[in-house]
Formats: C-alpha cells, sequence, structure tokens
C-alpha cells in the first residue's frame, strides 16, 4: 500500500470481535471498503450500517466459519470483490483447566486458533501469489512465543500460527505478497473485562487497529502493538528451560 | 438490549449520555444508565438528510460523518459533545431558535424504554404524547434508545459572522429585532457594565457561507476544517484566580477587541459554534469547586424589565460572570421543553457561598417576571421556585405518577425539584 490513495477491499476474518471491528473501523476511516466475516454475519447489521456512514465507504457481510474446512474453498472464490488485504482475528482462549481434561474442548482451540486461520490464510495467499500482490496479516499471540503452565493449549496453538505465518511470509517474501504476524499482548476486551491486568502492557483494541495499519503501510513483517512486548517476551523466550520450568509465569 | 432493559427494572433510574449537563439532571436517584456505548448511526437518507442514529452517538461525530457530505445538524447547544438522547431529553436550542426552533423540531421520531422495559416508537402522529413529552423531558419518560433526527444541506463549513457592539441593553436588544431574519444570533453580555453601560454587548450574527465565500485557500475543499489543536487546563485553577477585577478587566478587554476587530468574517463552524470545546476542561478556570450557571428565558412582555433586574444584581453583587450570554427565542410551544419566546439569559459564577445567595436572588427577579429555568444548566433550583414559576411541572409529575413512569425514572434533579 505505497500508494496512499489506492482504496482496498480489506477482509476481517472475526468481524464481530473488538479487535476485528477496531481494525476494520481503522482502516475504514482511511477510505478502504470493508467486508465482515463472522458466523452470524446479521447480527452485525448495526456495525455494518455505522461503519458505512461514519466513512462512507462500503461495508459487506458475509457468513464464515473456520471450522469448516470444506467450505473454504467456496468461500474464497465467492467474495466480490475480491480483497486486497485480509486480516483474521480469530481466536478462541477456552479454558485451560478444561482443555488439559477434555480432548473435544482442547481440539476446539487448536482448531480455531491454528488450523482454521493457518489454512483460510493459506488460500487466500494462493490467491494473492497468483495475482503477485495482496496483504496477509494474521493476529497471533504473544501466548506463542513460549509455553506456559497457564494456557499453553491457546500457546501451542498460537505459535503453530505464528510458524505458519513465518513460513509463509518467507515463500511470499519474492513474489510481492506481504505477510503481516501481529502479536497484541493484553488487550482490553469484553473478553478481558474484570481481569487484573498490568495497565502498561494492555492496549485498548483501537491501538490494536492502528498498530495493524501502520504495520500493512511500513510492510512490516512482526509487531507487538506495544513495544514493550517485544522486550517481556525476550526476556521469558531466553530463561533458559531448566529455570523456566518452575517459574510461575 | 437485556441488561438495558435489567437495568431499567431496578427503578429509580436515569440514563446517562456524555455528561454535560451542568447539574444533577443525568446522575440517578438509585442508579444511573451510561448510554455512551449505544452509539451507532444506522441509516441515512440523503434525499430527506434523515439520519438514524442510537442516542448515545455524539453529535461532533454526527458532523464529523456529515459535514464532508454537506450536511451539518439543524439546531446545535453551544457544545459539540453532547449526545442525541440528552440534546433531545434537554430539548436544546442553538442560536438559530428564532427561526428554526429547539432540537426536537428536527426529531422525526425516537424509539423510548418504558417503565415495563418495552421499546415503543413515538413521533408527532403516533404515540404523540409521549413524543411530546419525551423531548424535553429530561429523561423522566423513560429512556431515549434510537432516534430520526434531520440535517440541513449546507455548501461549506463556513460561517458568515458579522460583530455589532451595543452600547446597553436596549441597543442590543433593538439589534435582536431588526436582525430577525439572521440564522444564527447571539449577544455576549459583559454583565460587570453598569449605570447607562448596563447590558454592554456584542452581538454576533452568523450565516452558513455559500461555496463562493469559502476563504480561497479552502475554495477547492469547501468542507475541509482548518487544523486547530485542542488546548487543556491542565489543572485546577486557585479559586481566587477569578475575581471581580480579573473578569472585569477581562470584559473591558474582550469588549474593547470587539469594537475594533472587523466587522465581518469567515469564521469555520468549529470555532463558530463550538469556541469553547477547543479549550479541554475550560469548567478548570473555576477551580476545584467548579461553576454555577444561571439560566432562565423571559416572555417577550416582561424581556426588558426582567433582563435590567437580574443584570442590575449581577453588577450590584459585583459577582463577575466570565460568560453571560443574551440569546433571542422565538415561539415554542412544548410539553416540558425550556424555550419559549422572548429571551434568555445565561450566567457563568464560580461556585461560592456568595454565588447561591446571588442565585437565590436572581430566581426571585426572574419569578417575578414570568421566567422559566433551564434544568440542563441547574444543580441547585428550589422545588417551590420551579413549580411557582412553572406550572407545567405539576403536570409533568401528576402525568409520572398516573403512568407509573416516576417509580422507574428518577435523577437527583428529578426529586430535588419533586417532579
Amino acid at each position: 500500500m505505497t500508494d496512499a490513495t489506492r482504496k482496498s477491499t480489506v477482509l476481517i476474518l472475526g468481524g464481530r470481535s473488538e479487535i476485528g471491528l477496531a481494525i476494520g473501523r481503522v482502516f475504514a476511516a482511511e477510505g478502504h471498503n470493508l467486508i465482515l466475516a463472522a458466523r452470524d454475519p446479521e447480527s452485525l447489521e448495526p456495525e455494518r450500517a455505522d461503519i458505512a456512514l461514519r466513512h462512507d465507504i462500503e461495508v459487506k457481510l458475509t457468513q464464515f466459519d473456520v471450522l469448516d474446512t470444506e467450505s473454504m474453498h467456496g468461500f474464497v472464490e465467492a467474495l466480490d470483490p475480491a480483497p486486497e488485504i485480509v486480516v483474521s482475528v480469530i481466536g478462541l482462549m477456552g479454558e485451560q483447566a478444561e482443555n488439559e481434561r477434555d480432548p473435544i474442548a482442547a481440539t476446539q482451540v487448536m482448531r480455531s486458533n491454528y488450523e482454521g486461520p493457518a489454512l483460510i490464510l493459506g488460500l487466500f495467499a494462493e490467491r494473492m501469489v497468483a495475482a503477485k500482490k495482496g496483504t496477509i496479516v494474521g493476529v497471533s499471540s504473544v501466548a506463542g512465543d513460549r509455553g506456559r503452565a497457564s494456557n499453553y493449549v491457546y500457546g501451542s496453538a498460537k505459535a503453530g500460527f505464528t510458524a505458519f505465518l513465518s513460513g509463509l511470509r518467507n515463500r511470499c517474501a519474492r513474489l510481492g505478497v506481504q505477510v503481516v504476524t501481529v502479536k497484541p499482548g493484553f488487550v482490553a476486551t469484553r473478553m478481558t473485562e474484570g481481569m487484573d491486568l498490568p495497565a502498561a502492557l494492555t492496549a485498548a483494541p483501537e491501538e490494536v487497529g492502528q498498530a495493524v495499519l501502520r504495520a500493512v503501510e511500513r510492510g512490516r513483517d512482526v509487531v507487538y502493538v506495544r513495544p514493550v512486548w517485544g522486550l517481556v517476551m525476550r526476556i521469558i523466550t531466553a530463561i533458559p528451560e531448566r529455570f523456566f520450568k518452575r517459574t510461575d509465569l | 438490549m437485556a441488561a438495558l432493559r435489567a437495568a431499567v427494572g431496578l427503578g429509580g433510574v436515569i440514563a446517562r449520555g456524555n455528561g454535560r449537563a451542568y447539574g444533577d439532571s443525568a446522575m440517578g436517584a438509585a442508579a444511573t444508565i451510561d448510554m455512551r456505548r449505544l452509539n451507532r448511526m444506522l441509516a441515512f437518507d440523503p434525499a430527506t438528510g434523515q439520519l438514524v442514529a442510537e442516542a448515545g452517538v455524539i453529535l461532533g461525530d454526527v458532523i464529523t460523518a456529515f459535514l464532508p457530505r454537506g450536511w451539518f445538524p439543524y439546531v446545535t447547544p453551544g457544545t459539540k459533545f453532547v449526545s442525541l438522547g440528552g440534546a433531545i431529553a434537554a430539548d436544546v436550542h442553538g442560536k438559530n431558535h428564532h427561526v428554526d426552533g429547539s432540537f426536537g423540531a428536527f426529531v422525526d421520531w425516537i424509539d423510548v424504554v418504558g417503565a415495563d422495559g418495552e421499546v415503543t416508537r413515538a413521533s408527532r402522529s403516533s404515540n404523540s404524547e409521549l413524543f411530546g413529552w419525551t423531548i424535553g423531558g429530561m429523561g423522566l419518560t423513560g429512556v431515549i434508545l434510537r432516534a430520526a433526527i434531520r440535517l440541513r444541506p449546507v455548501e461549506s463549513a463556513w460561517i458568515r459572522q458579522e460583530t455589532i457592539p451595543a452600547p446597553h441593553l436596549a441597543a442590543a436588544m433593538e439589534a435582536f429585532e431588526a436582525a430577525d431574519a439572521a440564522t444564527y444570533s447571539v449577544a455576549w453580555i459583559d454583565c460587570l457594565a453598569s449605570g447607562g453601560s448596563l447590558g454592554r454587548s456584542l452581538i454576533m450574527f452568523g450565516e452558513h457561507a455559500e461555496t463562493g465565500e469559502v476563504p480561497s485557500a479552502f475554495r477547492k475543499h469547501p468542507f475541509a476544517t482548518p487544523k486547530r489543536r485542542a488546548k487543556t487546563v491542565p489543572v485546577n485553577l486557585p479559586g481566587a484566580a477569578l475575581n471581580t477585577w480579573t473578569v472585569k478587566a477581562f470584559n473591558a478587554l474582550y469588549w474593547r477587541k470587539g469594537l475594533s476587530s472587523p466587522r465581518k468574517s469567515l469564521v469555520d463552524w468549529d470555532r463558530y459554534f463550538y469556541p469553547l470545546d477547543a479549550i479541554l476542561g475550560w469548567n478548570r478556570i473555576y477551580g476545584r469547586r467548579g461553576f454555577l450557571q444561571f439560566q432562565c428565558a423571559l416572555p417577550p412582555k416582561s424581556s426588558e424589565a426582567g433582563l435590567r433586574a437580574l443584570l442590575g444584581a449581577t453588577a450590584a453583587a459585583g459577582q463577575g460572570s466570565f460568560l453571560a450570554v443574551l440569546k433571542r427565542f422565538g415561539i415554542q410551544e412544548s410539553r416540558f421543553s425550556f424555550p419559549m419566546e422572548g429571551y434568555t439569559l445565561a450566567l457563568d459564577f464560580p461556585a461560592t457561598a456568595k454565588t447561591l445567595a446571588l442565585l437565590d436572588r436572581l430566581d426571585a427577579i426572574a419569578v417575578d417576571h414570568g421566567a422559566r429555568f433551564y434544568l440542563a444548566k441547574d444543580a441547585r433550583l428550589a422545588a417551590t421556585t420551579l413549580h411557582r414559576s412553572d406550572p407545567r411541572a405539576d403536570i409533568l409529575r401528576d402525568m409520572r405518577r398516573e403512568a407509573g413512569l416516576d417509580q422507574a425514572f428518577a435523577s437527583a434533579q428529578s426529586e430535588r425539584l419533586l417532579l
């Protein structure tokens, strides 16, 4: 997106989430059109109308279920117009304790955070490589940087997603397709309401939106929404395993 | 929606928008419903200029979204930070009341959550009683959820302003009457001037500028607004910062500046309508104790005598009012809205014991001259004064009791004023 006046269509996978909507609003404010994809898109009509009215752009809704692998080809083919920028914010935290006991719950978390987002972004990458242009943004997580006792089912799936994006970027780097990995850190959303999160490490959804826009405009590869998270994770990943395994982070 | 229903079920609640009322209008008797997240714009019809939006939408966001497309609110109060729900509940007025009426005149319909938690759509043709009582009803008839308001087509983001100095009150009123056709008019009064200069004021008239009148630098983009940086008042000023002498000095300077400035100028919408919004936290100049505002509307017959008496009492008390505004009101019939034909005077004072005593005197003068009080600005009026000044207060109270609204919806203000 070197030409700032060129307006693209941005597809948000996970368009219902606060982070997804915040990213959409930031791109809408720049004059880009949006497609919001969600499992139950009709209920997003007020958001659709609001974003379209505030920014005088087109916003479309479309049905998408990240766990429905069969439908993915059809979903990608049916999108009109084809999006120049595809952002996936899909994820599912789950309950770590439940994920430890219940393989069905754990499978849901693994598929929602890794398998589904990786497969759909991979399909979009195929099209973009053929067109020699396009941008893929995967919202992964700092939890994927190192497995921890408190959320390793979720974290391992995010680690898989991060590795997938890294490989995809490597493959696409010389083919005109940009791949961005975004690691938000803590975000103040309804999901984290009531949690005792450190203010300096917690971003508002709008900050995630701004970070994604900046990363896309500047052609960045991997971004932490709050730069301090880069430092925090460098320290956490540097701790030798024999000490790390005894910590309670 | 379920959460809103549950909140209404608590009883003694009031909806709160963006918190721009000056007193306790939007503080619930038992609980307060924060409407700020119900803030989506839902539909716009460019054929009629009708915008449908949720009540928590901020007026400034409407301007940001629609001015670039050639639309502006028909009526705007002195701050763009009000919510649509708040603007309807207080039936706010602007500098164009004498020609266009109040905010409510441009509301096509509202959706109101009643005491039973059900949503009723009300307009001039259906559920007209609910519509009439809710516009200007200070949230006491239910929670305004959505509204359809109409916007005005404009050709630019600019206002053609003309400033006319008036050496005394009679001259100011004459100027208002003579320019009755002007779209916008408002007067700043030097309320420390007394004797023959009582009511000395600068009257500012305004018209939406046409495309051809836009400053040449903006001719290509007539809806663009020049950037201005928001200033902030970072700390509360000490209480002594505003006293008779500083206010007197400010007023004298402002008056002289008004005399020497060019009478005609082009001003962008933001500077014209919202000069105070440019200074975030402007209220802090009054110090930690804050400020109180007195605002009443006087009928045409007793306007001059009433204004004379109010300004005389203010000047005699030596109480500097930093911001004193006079405005002509046009005809308005309403269930409980503030505006009525005549003049409205607004005076800001630092909140002190001396001010409270002065406000009681001003109340008495106002009642003697048939005045009405603006509840969106009120924080301390006595129930007896309100009910004596406005027979509609009794009717509202009885209506609320009969309709079972008095248990469901109540603010600190409605309890204080026995509404």
